[in-house]
């Protein structure tokens, strides 16, 4: 098979490769993946704090974000250290929650957008082996509009998120 | 049958059931099924997602910006409405045609979409309780006995949707917020050590491919008689064809045909889409019940997506998506297949002819070099329909003097399958309801009904805490007998 041949993408402003069936191969390293559109108010606090993560440029952690949490993401969970999941949520008490995971298989009647734990699930399936440890920083928003901006709950809460993400990477 | 579908006939004597504001904003499901005074399901209603507030999301906004910032209206699909806007952007300036290189890019950019998205659901076959809910019975154990058979689907489908999303990263630039397509045309070339890359994986793609195929086809004959039935109902069904007749699914003209497969509309140009489709609002719901004008909203709705694609077209210029498509239309005998499990079975084809045609387009020099864009005279207005992987997707502006958006017009496959998913849920509904409790069994199985449209839902709805499914049984005096509401995590909350 062919598929690790592919070439890695650079991850913009790290240097680091990105996408590609390398993923096939261990990766190495903290990952800190993040998710939500930076479009739809609080939606944005995953990204938004993946950006900060990033531009500190901290020693073997390496940053990912997307639109959505999708199965192929396992790939990038391969040979991780540990894994720190960061999503907007409606569900946790102000300011976040951190909370470790476990694989569990998703029951949604959707296919557009996969839990943390059903991606982890999603890795056993895939791999055939145990994921690497992992922890959900759900970081509490309140507004989801499109075209909003982040509330200013929000970016406090993202301040204090950032503070435990920080203790949590060292 | 549309009446009766949404509008109970003693509706006066119901009571409504108001959308709450965070089902209208977070985008979760919601399914209200009303009885008569025997018991029989007489009204279902599908909620789902909101689209409001796109069009003022757009409006305002430099034209040159859209097909950027149109992927934030889909997280699944943004390739798509980067490349409708930027064909309707063609328009606007004049610039249409793109040039043949540009042109060429973009259709491998938008196959390499299908194709991951499709993926996924290659990937989710790997999982029997996703297709059929928790209860399996006695006649589904086939079902679950063929996927058995190929514990490797969930990594092929994992691997082909890379493979697609290379496919997008290569032409758009990026695999996320890609800028690769402009008014006019593309940006960029695809490079040569990049399609180096890519067909050193398609001849994989392509055996892939075919798998998923063969599997799909080996659920439907594992139990025929569930899969045709389950949520089967009659409709008609438009989608993109090229000129002549071949399945398309970045640029072509209107096709529609009617529930026996004869040809309504034909050759319709994509520009005049509002000559041949009204747009209906209904007081229940944001989101709109488009019909073909000429029928009314009556006689008029159809269904979008992989079911009328394939059946829509006269041909696929592919040979093995050709071939597939010949074996799906011989298990209709003659007629249209209507079954809404067979959406899953004309996803696979449509993956098989994807990589078919992203085989052709890496062997073409004309994605390594040529013109990139064109210019022209400004028109100010301008259409673009593309075959998004859920189905017809179109854009629509006016565009000022000053550049800026005046008004916009989206309308998304989701919205075209509008009525056709209520009508699924109806159907299952009926087939399933017994008695006054929302069973754990008829729960599922309006899942599965809705995952076959796979609907788009509202970006925000992945936030952690919703997206749940919400299904209410009403009494003819619209008294509730029963509510469930059931999270992606699979617990129920009655």
């Amino acid at each position: 098979m062919n598929f690790d041949t592919v070439r890695p993408e650079p991850v913009e402003g790290q240097g680091k490769p990105r996408g590609g069936f390398d993923r096939l191969s261990p990766n190495g390293g903290v990952l800190v993946f993040a998710w939500g559109n930076a479009s739809r108010g609080d939606d944005a606090l995953g990204p938004l704090l993946v950006e900060r993560l990033r531009a500190l440029a901290l020693p073997g952690v390496e940053c990912l974000d997307d639109y959505q949490l999708q199965p192929e993401h396992a790939l990038d969970l391969l040979g991780r250290e540990r894994v720190l999941f960061v999503d907007a949520s409606l569900a946790c008490a102000a300011p976040f929650e951190a909370t470790p995971l476990t694989p569990q298989r998703d029951a949604s009647f959707s296919s557009h957008a996969m839990s943390p734990a059903a991606l982890l699930q999603a890795f056993v399936d895939v791999h055939g082996r145990t994921p690497p440890p992992a922890t959900l920083l759900a970081i509490r928003g309140e507004r989801f509009e499109l075209g909003e901006p982040l509330s200013e709950a929000a970016r406090l809460n993202l301040e204090a998120a950032l503070r435990w993400a920080l203790h949590f990477l060292r | 049958m549309t009446d009766a579908l949404e509008t109970a006939a003693n509706a006066a004597g119901l009571r409504r059931v108001a959308i709450d504001p965070v089902s209208r904003v977070e985008g979760h499901g919601k399914v209200t099924i009303l009885l008569d005074d025997a018991n029989r399901v007489q009204q279902v209603r599908l909620h789902i997602v909101e689209f409001r507030g796109f069009e003022k999301f757009i409006e305002g906004r430099p034209y040159w910006e859209v097909p950027v910032m149109v992927q934030r209206l889909c997280g699944i699909c943004p390739v798509s409405h980067h490349l409708a806007a930027s064909k309707a952007m063609d328009r606007v300036i004049g610039a249409h045609p793109a040039p043949p290189s540009a042109t060429k890019i973009r259709r491998l950019m938008h196959y390499g979409q299908v194709l991951q998205s499709h993926a996924l659901h290659f990937f989710h076959l790997s999982s029997p309780d996703l297709l059929f809910g928790f209860d399996s019975e006695v006649q589904q154990r086939n079902i679950v006995g063929v996927i058995a058979k190929h514990p490797d689907i969930a990594k092929k489908g994992v691997l082909l949707r890379k493979f697609g999303q290379e496919v997008i990263r290569v032409t758009a630039g990026k695999r996320v917020h890609g800028t690769g397509s402009i008014p006019g045309g593309m940006n960029r070339h695809v490079s040569r050590e990049d399609r180096d890359m890519l067909q050193r994986d398609i001849a994989q793609t392509l055996a892939w491919a075919e798998d998923a195929v063969a599997i799909a086809k080996q659920l439907h004959a594992a139990n025929r008689e569930l899969y045709d039935a389950f949520g089967s109902f009659r409709s008609k069904m438009l989608s993109l064809v090229r000129p002549d007749g071949a399945l398309e699914l970045y640029d072509g003209v209107l096709r529609a045909r009617d529930e026996s497969g004869a040809i309504l509309v034909d050759g319709a140009a994509d520009q005049g889409y509002r000559g041949l489709i009204e747009e209906e609002t209904k007081p229940w719901t944001y989101m709109k019940f488009p019909h073909l004008r000429a029928l009314g909203r009556e006689a008029g709705w159809y269904r979008v997506g992989p079911l009328a694609r394939v059946q829509n077209c006269d041909f696929i210029a592919t040979p093995r998506a050709e071939a597939a498509r010949r074996e799906f239309l011989a298990w209709g005998g003659g007629a249209p297949v209507h079954a809404t499990l067979a959406y899953h079975w004309a996803r696979m084809i449509e993956v098989l002819h994807c990589a078919e045609v992203i085989e052709e387009l890496l062997a073409d020099p004309e994605i390594l070099a040529g013109e990139l864009t064109s210019a022209g005279t400004r028109t100010g207005h301008g259409v673009g329909i593309i075959e998004a992987p859920r189905g017809t997707l179109i854009h629509d502006y006016d565009v000022g003097e000053d550049d800026l958006v005046i008004r916009c017009n989206l309308i998304v496959s989701t919205t075209h399958n509008n009525q056709a998913m209520n009508e699924a849920v109806r159907q299952v509904a009926r087939q399933y309801l017994d008695g006054h409790e929302i069973t754990e069994g008829l729960l599922n199985r309006i899942e599965v009904a809705i995952r076959a449209y796979d609907p788009c839902l509202s970006c925000a709805t992945h936030a952690l805490g919703r997206m749940p499914l919400d299904v209410t049984l009403l009494d003819a005096a619209g008294g509730v007998l029963d509510q469930v509401l059931k999270s992606a995590d699979g617990s129920l909350v009655r």
